[in-house]
């Protein structure tokens, strides 16, 4: 550390990030890229699913990036990025072997312990599909855990789909159902299409007994969020996982509040009767 | 501690004194219009006699010097494996002459910048600097509303209180860190008749204070609450150009943004934070382009609900001191009192 006279350091800064390697990287859409990051310094990012971290790279800048992988599976952990800024664009060009930094994780994150013995459903849309496959994985996992597991998947096009190999191995599983939707189809397609609520009409759901994991676009959440409450889900079992501008990741610098609520300290994981309290949030 | 005396002939070389151990902070005059009207600015002196200690508000208040509208939190270089290091400031400082609302307004950050995640840069700063305070016997202009805030008087948050007893000022202690810096001056003991013209000027000042906004402001945050869906804020939302000047010289706003800067090298460079402004359009948007707080209205009534409700919900006391800063800044005559007014009038 610098400092501008010559008295001694005061304490770390949480504002210098980590090192990652990143150790598998592929291109998972014309637009998103997927990378798995090991920290340089032996010690494992301890994550929970549906946490962010900061992802660094000097000369350019932060960008806030969910996490797409579950603890469970090692001491790694992977980054859906879609190339929409300087840094992501940067990061678009870094390949196996290269390094970023990395503050964090921030955010509440999922909590799988409080959906134990419940049935679980996913309604993931677009790039919501990142921070809901870490819960998704956390869920086979510990398979055991939960009841019913059912997924439902939208894209806007099916070139946009992510994950797609993942996706047919959940639904070649047994022990899940998997509906895959896309807005607008192409001559290739032979699934569903049309938006993701529409998927609900192929689904059963015990209201009492299941939680609703919700992510995607701004403008599902609503629609979604109305989906799973017309079904009689208690409100309280509906989670949502909502994007927001997380700057400093500390609760400090302002862009991500809700009304009084700093999404990257207490979000950006929420249930629908709190979040339905802020107005603003969906 | 006992008070001491001060006599304002021997201040100059008071303050001109610490500026030999300290950088030592203080209002001085910025310009003067044709009409004669003075803007004045914290700054930096090495003579003392440059301070205007009759100065009646400053453009920026102390909180520059904890929170610079630009400052370095990294430095790094890229060559070969990416390295970064914390860039901190630790220069011992003294703030001369920093009225009760900005001291207040300091409290305020003290407590955003030290619960949660500390803010090692801020603190940095802040553990450094010693706060000489400067008592006011009547509102710096007619925007104040610092009396409404209840920020006219402060117990607490500096080491040393001045206030002006005609020829000398009353000085009074609250820090051994004050003491100290106090035994640099030619001071004398406080008599009888100096604590009677203290109390002649506390006197005056309880009459020189006058409460602007019609309800008592205790009550602000459940009257926002009730006024979220008020027409009100679009109403004073349309005059709002969205420029940001109002969070710029506002002492307590402490949102910000982290960029890089690369150096000419392009191998090395700093990472700095600048102060930010939620009422700028794409403050709260995401790289899809989606805008969370799109209307000004929603910007204004957010700036609004966090001065008046938010911090005081997380912190106790109010995210507003009334200083009327946003208020003199505004392009668009936005005012602070009138909006109360208006919102509390509407519900």
């Amino acid at each position: 550390m610098t400092t501008l006279s010559e008295s001694p350091v005061l304490q770390e800064s949480p504002y210098v990030p980590r090192f990652g390697t990143i150790v598998e990287s592929r291109m998972l859409t014309a637009q998103e890229k997927f990378f798995r990051i090991v920290m340089e310094d032996g010690r494992p990012l301890d994550y929970k699913p549906g946490q962010f971290v900061e992802v660094s790279i000097f000369g350019i800048g932060e960008a806030p990036i969910s996490i797409c992988s579950s603890p469970t599976q090692g001491g790694f952990f992977e980054l859906t990025v879609r190339k929409a800024g300087m840094v992501t664009a940067k990061m678009h060009e870094l390949n196996t072997g290269d390094t970023v930094g990395i503050r964090g994780p921030f955010g509440n994150g999922f909590d799988p312990a409080a959906i134990k013995g419940q049935n679980v459903l996913f309604v993931a849309g677009g790039l919501g599909l990142a921070p809901a496959r870490g819960l998704i994985r956390w869920v086979f996992d510990r398979r055991a855990d939960y009841k019913d597991v059912t997924l439902l998947v939208g894209a806007r096009t099916p070139a946009d789909l992510l994950f797609r190999d993942e996706i047919k191995e959940w639904q070649s599983r047994p022990d899940c159902q998997t509906l895959v939707t896309v807005d607008r189809a192409d001559e290739t397609w032979t699934g569903n299409k049309g938006v993701i609520t529409r998927l609900f009409r192929k689904i059963k759901i015990d209201p009492a007994n299941t939680f609703a994991v919700i992510v995607g676009p701004p403008i599902m959440f609503k629609f979604a969020v109305l989906e799973v409450l017309s079904e009689g889900v208690p409100e309280n079992h509906v989670i949502c996982s909502l994007e927001r501008r997380m700057k400093c990741g500390l609760g400090k610098c302002g862009h991500c509040q809700i009304r009084n609520v700093y999404v990257c300290q207490e979000g950006p994981v929420f249930t629908y009767d709190f979040v339905k309290k802020l107005r603003e949030g969906i | 501690m006992l008070p001491k005396v001060l006599e304002k002939s021997k201040f100059a070389a008071f303050a001109t004194a610490l500026a030999g151990e300290y950088q030592v902070v203080g209002p001085q005059l910025k310009e003067q219009s044709k009409a004669g009207g003075e803007t004045f600015v914290f700054g930096p002196v090495t003579d003392g006699a440059a301070l205007r200690m009759d100065y009646n508000i400053t453009l920026l208040s102390p909180k520059k010097y904890f929170l610079p509208m630009r400052e370095t939190l990294l430095k790094y270089t890229t060559v070969g494996h990416p390295k970064a290091e914390a860039v901190m400031d630790t220069r011992q400082r003294v703030i001369v002459g920093a009225h009760p609302c900005d001291i207040y307004a300091t409290w305020l950050l003290d407590k955003v910048f030290s619960t949660d995640h500390k803010d090692p840069n801020y603190l940095s700063r802040r553990e450094r600097a010693l706060i000489i305070g400067l008592d006011c016997a009547k509102p710096c202009d007619e925007t104040s509303f610092c009396h409404d805030m209840g920020t006219n008087y402060v117990e607490s948050g500096f080491d040393l209180m001045m206030t002006d007893i005609g020829e000398a000022y009353f000085v009074e202690i609250a820090t051994e860190a004050g003491q100290a810096l106090l035994a640099k001056a030619e001071t004398r003991e406080a008599h009888n008749e100096d604590f009677a013209k203290r109390q002649a000027f506390m006197e005056r000042k309880q009459g020189g204070f006058h409460k602007r906004i019609p309800v008592d402001t205790k009550y602000l945050p459940e009257i926002l609450e009730e006024s979220y869906d008020s027409l009100v804020w679009e109403a004073i939302g349309r005059r709002c150009f969205s420029c940001g000047s109002c969070n710029l010289v506002c002492p307590t706003c402490y949102c910000f943004d982290i960029t890089d800067k690369l150096n000419l090298d392009l191998t090395s460079g700093t990472r700095e934070r600048t102060v930010d402004s939620c009422q700028l359009d794409n403050f709260a948007s995401v790289a899809g382009g989606e805008s969370f707080r799109e209307q000004r209205s929603s910007r204004l009534r957010h700036r609004f609900f966090r001065k008046a409700k938010y911090i005081q919900e997380a912190f106790g006391r109010k995210g507003c001191v009334g200083c009327g800063r946003c208020d003199r800044n505004c392009v668009a005559k936005i005012n602070s009192v009138e909006t109360y007014t208006q919102i509390a009038g509407s519900r």
